[in-house]
């Protein structure tokens, strides 16, 4: 009952181009039929994000872990809520982040858990910068 | 089922096949010799109610299956089209979607009774626990029946549920790949869920075999709690128990006949009526109602792991009732206080379903917390704790001596219930019109609405007029075929006039035999065609919001009716929130925004519209479509009339739905009546 072979198939990377993305927007791309949210933070998310004490946080991750080195503006996450897998609307809530509207679960511009029933922090889905405008997912 | 029968059939062919196979004996021991206690009452027909539904559930999902489609992108459709185009597949789809509310509503009225007549208690421990795996059984198979017609909330549903099984420390994850067959929930999901959804209730039906033997062999447990004693305390089942039962089920089936025919939709949610989209979550996840109780302790606990554990908890727990309740005496009638707990835990209950379906802030979240502790609370300390301290009341030395004792107190429970209807119906007269909120939609005056509401054929035509020459531009119509219009309990047009109808719109058509598409002109067996080729295509045109479908639009929107005044619509049989909230929306339109609404750049303020901006500009205006048969030519005429079509779009055949409604209510009232007499008759000599 596992995943079939063309299920696999279809889950195989993908490439976004970041560069029609301004700054404080976000897309939206499908990747093995899960939202995956790219934003493209502002100085103001990025520095709030960085400015919470790591160990205050439910599941303790710091910003730098979450981004890609030399790409801190860009913050590519799984748009599931790992409470129980509704989907996170983004720029609200009180966090600057991530908003569940199921169960009220909030999460901040660096899409950790800050508020609410969730456990975890968004997941980041595996990928790499093949340039400096796009990535490639999975 | 209890041991070899005595039981010989007169008839020659019928002695040949019982020594070979003693089927008849077996027969006739199980359900006409069979002994049951003369003082059972009625919440004991509970247990022929609950087989009675299972077949129901069983026929009519054998016939749904065969026009089903269990494919993501064809399910949502194929179970519209057996709506519309099936010969009374709109009969078969109310009865099997209402009937698992039906079969929940009579589980827990069983349940409840056991619960209170101490029905689990020692003999009856193995009879108790296979109800209790029937039951687990009976919410798998309706959560995964939720989820095939593929709506927004099926989709949803199945998101959620199948992602507790991710609390699952290590495991977890792949438990859930292996439920979704998949990355995420699609179509190796439904379709899974199709395969088990079909087995799911033979395996039911074997265990209720089950259940039902281990019945048999240790007897039926009654209202005061002591075993039959001698021939006096017991009836043959038949003619007595099957002609009490038979009368139960016509009761039953007044209520299950009621939702089929006059509110098919009130147990439903309306998001339900909205395809499956993977990238929208509707703002509101709720499961059934029969779910509830369970979604409110699950959501009561903060930490995930243990939410799931504390829900599990609540059903698993029963399994343990005989000996966590060890009282000696059975009937919680002769234990003072076990009754009034009894009667808390049943308020207990009802009211984590009611916080089940609330939003998860503020009070709600700590009322259910507080609930969830008495909801455990009653089977790990009261139920223990009563058996030790509590001191029953005498029980009667047989069935029979109790039977001679009692009398009257059943006419006044029936005068109790009566009077307590009748109050809840008054208050809903008096109090249908004094609900004027501020953002709720007004309540009008349809022509549909009501036990024998029919169609306003003009105002349908008229609908027709504004929808082709106003939203039609945008909104398309795609479960609507130009041979709809000249079909009965529709606009009334003729078969010619729809053909002329049809013929007036382009329909792309081929491959011809070159390759190429081509337009031709409609044909009545064509669907309205859509005004943009694909969602992608109607976003970009209208500012980033796809102009939904209006097929369904009136039953796919609804607004927050709020307690009591749900409880009223029951009687009031109000089913109109979608057209209410359409006709207001097309209304709602106001130029000035009042203070304290920001209305964000390319949206429209609109009064009824859930956070009030709007993508779509204010569609109708004064004498915008000619009429020809001399209504007003305003704002409100068009907003009624269209909205009085679009409720046709959503239900084609609503008119024959309240016309065979009263005819199978004759029939029910007649047969229960008749039904009641020949039990009287039958049991005359009895009590």
């Amino acid at each position: 009952m596992n995943p079939d072979a063309s299920t696999i198939a279809a889950g195989a990377p993908i490439e976004v181009d970041l560069s029609p993305i301004a700054e404080g927007q976000d897309i939206k791309v499908f990747w093995r039929g899960k939202p995956i949210y790219i934003s493209h933070r502002t100085k103001k998310q990025i520095e709030e994000a960085r400015a919470v004490p790591v160990a205050s946080l439910p599941d303790p991750q710091s910003d730098e872990a979450r981004v890609k080195a030399g790409h801190d503006q860009w913050l590519v996450v799984i748009g599931i809520c790992t409470h129980l897998g509704c989907i996170p609307i983004a720029h609200e809530g009180n966090y600057d982040g991530f908003f569940c509207p199921c169960h009220g679960s909030q999460y901040d511009s660096s899409g950790r858990i800050r508020q609410g029933p969730a456990p975890a922090n968004l997941a980041v889905p595996p990928y790499q910068f093949v340039s400096d405008t796009k990535i490639q997912i999975g | 089922m209890s041991g070899p029968s005595d039981y010989q059939p007169s008839n020659p062919a019928l002695q040949w096949i019982e020594r070979r196979l003693p089927i008849f004996g077996l027969m006739h021991s199980s359900f006409v010799a069979y002994p049951t206690p003369r003082n059972l009452n009625y919440w004991w027909t509970f247990g022929a109610i609950l087989s009675f539904m299972l077949g129901m559930q069983i026929l009519t999902g054998v016939i749904l299956a065969m026009h089903y489609t269990p494919y993501a992108d064809l399910a949502f459709k194929s179970v519209e089209l057996i709506v519309r185009d099936v010969n009374y597949g709109w009969l078969l789809r109310n009865m099997h979607a209402v009937g698992a509310s039906m079969f929940f509503f009579a589980v827990y009225v069983h349940m409840f009774r056991g619960l209170y007549y101490g029905s689990y208690k020692e003999p009856r421990e193995v009879l108790w626990i296979l109800g209790v795996i029937i039951y687990l059984l009976m919410m798998a198979t309706g959560f995964m029946g939720y989820v095939l017609p593929w709506g927004q909330m099926s989709f949803w549903g199945a998101t959620v549920i199948t992602n507790l099984f991710s609390a699952i420390p290590y495991v977890g994850e792949s438990i859930v790949t292996l439920l979704w067959g998949g990355y995420s929930v699609g179509n190796p999901t439904l379709n899974r869920f199709f395969s088990l959804h079909y087995l799911l209730p033979f395996v039911i039906a074997g265990v209720v075999v089950l259940h039902v033997w281990a019945l048999h062999v240790a007897g039926q447990n009654n209202p005061d709690g002591v075993e039959p004693k001698s021939e006096k305390d017991t009836v043959p089942f038949t003619p007595h128990a099957t002609i009490k039962d038979l009368f139960g089920v016509s009761c039953f089936l007044l209520l299950y006949a009621w939702f089929i025919f006059y509110m098919p939709n009130y147990l439903g949610d309306a998001d339900n009526y909205i395809p499956a989209n993977p990238g929208v979550t509707p703002p509101h996840i709720v499961p059934e109602w029969y779910y509830l109780p369970f979604y409110a302790i699950l959501r009561s606990i903060p930490n995930k792991l243990a939410g799931v554990i504390a829900m599990f908890s609540a059903i698993l727990i029963l399994c343990f009732l005989p000996w966590l309740d060890s009282a000696r005496t059975r009937s919680s009638k002769y234990r003072p206080l076990a009754k009034q707990f009894f009667w808390i835990f049943v308020v207990v209950c009802v009211l984590l379903g009611y916080l089940g379906a609330q939003p998860p802030e503020g009070i709600y979240v700590i009322a259910g917390r507080v609930l969830t502790v008495c909801y455990f609370a009653y089977f790990l300390i009261v139920l223990p704790l009563l058996s030790r301290i509590e001191t029953p009341r005498p029980v009667p030395n047989s069935i029979s001596e109790s039977v001679l004792a009692s009398g009257g107190k059943v006419a006044a429970s029936v005068a109790v219930a009566l009077v307590a209807a009748g109050a809840l119906f008054l208050g809903t007269l008096q109090d249908a019109r004094a609900n004027e909120g501020s953002d709720k939609p007004p309540g009008n005056k349809w022509s549909f609405s009501g036990p024998f509401g029919t169609f306003d054929r003009g105002a349908l035509q008229r609908g027709l007029k504004v929808y082709k020459e106003v939203c039609a531009n945008c909104h398309g119509l795609s479960f609507v075929a130009f041979r709809n219009l000249a079909e009965a309990g529709g606009p009334g047009y003729s078969v010619a006039q729809a053909a002329a109808f049809a013929s007036e719109y382009k329909i792309k058509d081929g491959p011809n035999d070159a390759g190429d598409m081509f337009e031709r002109p409609g044909r009545p067996a064509d669907y309205f065609p859509s005004p943009f080729p694909n969602e992608q295509a109607a976003r970009v045109a209208n500012g980033g919001a796809a102009p939904p479908d209006l097929s369904l639009i009136t039953k796919a929107r609804s607004y927050e009716r709020g307690f009591p005044w749900f409880i009223f619509d029951f009687f009031t049989q109000y089913q109109e929130q979608g057209p209410d909230y359409v006709a207001a929306v097309l209304q709602g339109f106001e130029e000035k925004v009042p203070e304290g609404v920001t209305i964000p750049e390319g949206s429209y303020y609109n009064k009824y519209f859930p956070g009030h901006a709007i993508k779509m500009p204010k569609p109708l205006s004064d004498g915008q479509v000619t009429y020809d048969d001399g209504s007003p030519t305003t704002v409100a005429q068009y907003a009624k009339d269209v909205t009085t079509f679009l409720m046709w779009t959503a239900e084609p055949h609503m008119e024959a739905r309240k016309r065979l409604g009263l005819q199978v209510f004759v029939f029910l009232v007649l047969f229960a009546g008749l039904m009641y007499f020949t039990k009287k008759k039958v049991w005359a000599d009895s009590h």
